[in-house]
């Protein structure tokens, strides 16, 4: 469903890599891994659109997309598409249930409360839905953006280092949320210094 | 409309939760207006002279003086690529947020300013040209406040570029605008004025949140 195609990058002068190839099923899952500065989160950003690559292509269900198209395909492309970058992607200001009520205003998406909460229990953050994301610790900001997973449907997860600042009960449950997410027919390209609590998927040394 | 108005209420509501950004710019704008009459001294026709200039001055200021911030929150913490990532035109996002900064920034202006008139002596007539100026007036500083602020992210030193690129497009406002309410006053006719205000406006409407996108395509790569 996801297919890329000798893809390069490069940073001013430097080549990160080239001529990066692979095709992802439904089900399927890919492991990005590489040394500090391999190049893992540009070519990340670039299979989710968020960059553009210097060759190849990049095919989702046979259409061209990535680059910061604005075809159709490419919006259908970011429809299904969830991306979570390092960054905590969440506002202090507001507490846990508002950031995610925006996230998906901001996806156009109608936003289910009841899914929302059931998600955020699920993340063990009931009884802190309410507060200010501020006063959370680093591991629980974390945790809300992954709450994101739950109430967005997408078929592609894009996670870059989703296994960071998370405690050893949560990487045990995003693993079963990803074991959840491919055996209903979902893909995921994951980065990850760890090793992961998931059963096959591919590797894709940079 | 549903991407626009959601993060418009998104900022608003940001906003409200960190009051101390918006209460500066108001805040800035009272005082230096309210310094030139102290300043001045008791002069009438002088300060009724020079308080559509000095009015408008400082309606322009302090829109820049939160400009840097309008983009740079939402860049650092990744929510930016979020809205970049959305099936939503990114354009209609950025539109939002500019509405909302236009609510939090301009439209105080535009409320106060006729109180802050009095201090100048102008006539009733004045004012109301005063903030019916700014009103079409204020949604163009912050439509090329956003291209400029959006052109300056992730600069070293952004601020001091940002206002250097911004001030000078910010000239034809501040002369329709100022020129307008100057004319009320001496009993011209204002409507040339305000027309090239109102085409100004429908121009950067239409070019500005394209624009800003655009600028913020490139500063996300």
């Amino acid at each position: 469903m996801l297919t890329a195609a000798h893809l390069a990058c490069s940073r001013g002068e430097r080549r990160l890599f080239a001529d990066i190839s692979f095709s992802l099923a439904a089900g399927e899952w890919l492991h990005v891994q590489g040394e500090n500065g391999a190049g893992k989160t540009s070519l990340l950003r670039l299979l989710v659109g968020l960059s553009p690559a210097d060759a190849g292509e990049i095919r989702w269900r046979g259409a061209l997309v990535g680059g910061m198209k604005t075809t159709p395909e490419a919006a259908d492309f970011r429809r299904e598409l969830l991306y979570l970058g390092h960054h905590a992607a969440v506002k202090d200001e507001l507490d846990a249930l508002e950031n995610l009520r925006f996230s998906a205003a901001i996806d156009g998406l109608p936003f289910d409360q009841v899914k929302a909460l059931a998600a955020l229990q699920r993340l063990g953050l009931r009884g802190r839905e309410s507060l200010p994301v501020r006063v959370l610790s680093a591991g629980q900001k974390r945790r809300v953006l992954l709450a994101r997973l739950l109430t967005r449907s997408a078929a592609v997860w894009v996670l870059d280092e989703a296994f960071n600042a998370l405690d050893s009960g949560a990487v045990q449950l995003l693993g079963a949320l990803l074991n959840e997410h491919l055996a209903a027919g979902g893909l995921a390209v994951l980065t990850s210094h760890q090793p992961l609590p998931l059963p096959g998927g591919r590797v894709l040394a940079l | 409309m549903n991407a626009l108005m959601a993060t418009a209420r998104r900022d608003v509501l940001l906003a409200l939760r960190r009051r101390t950004d918006v209460l500066t710019a108001i805040f800035f704008f009272v005082i230096v207006v309210s310094l030139f009459p102290l300043g001045i001294g008791p002069e009438p026709a002088l300060l009724k002279k020079i308080a559509p200039g000095v009015l408008w001055v400082a309606a322009l200021l302090a829109t820049l003086l939160g400009l840097p911030r309008l983009f740079q929150a939402d860049y650092l913490d990744g929510t930016l690529e979020q809205m970049a990532l959305s099936p939503s035109p990114l354009a209609l996002l950025i539109a939002g947020k500019i509405l909302a900064h236009w609510l939090l920034c301009g439209l105080p202006l535009v409320l106060l300013a006729p109180v802050l008139g009095l201090q100048f002596g102008l006539d009733a007539a004045s004012l109301g040209m005063l903030s019916l100026s700014l009103l079409l007036g204020t949604p163009l500083l912050s439509l090329i406040g956003a291209t400029g602020a959006a052109l300056t992210l992730g600069v070293r030193g952004g601020g001091v570029l940002l206002a250097v690129l911004v001030l000078p497009l910010y000239i034809p406002t501040l002369i329709f605008g100022a020129g307008a309410v100057a004319a009320q006053s001496a009993g011209l006719g204002v409507e040339g004025h305000l027309s090239l205000l109102a085409a100004l406006l429908a121009l950067a409407v239409f070019f500005a949140p394209w624009a800003t996108t655009a600028a913020l395509r490139i500063a996300l790569e």
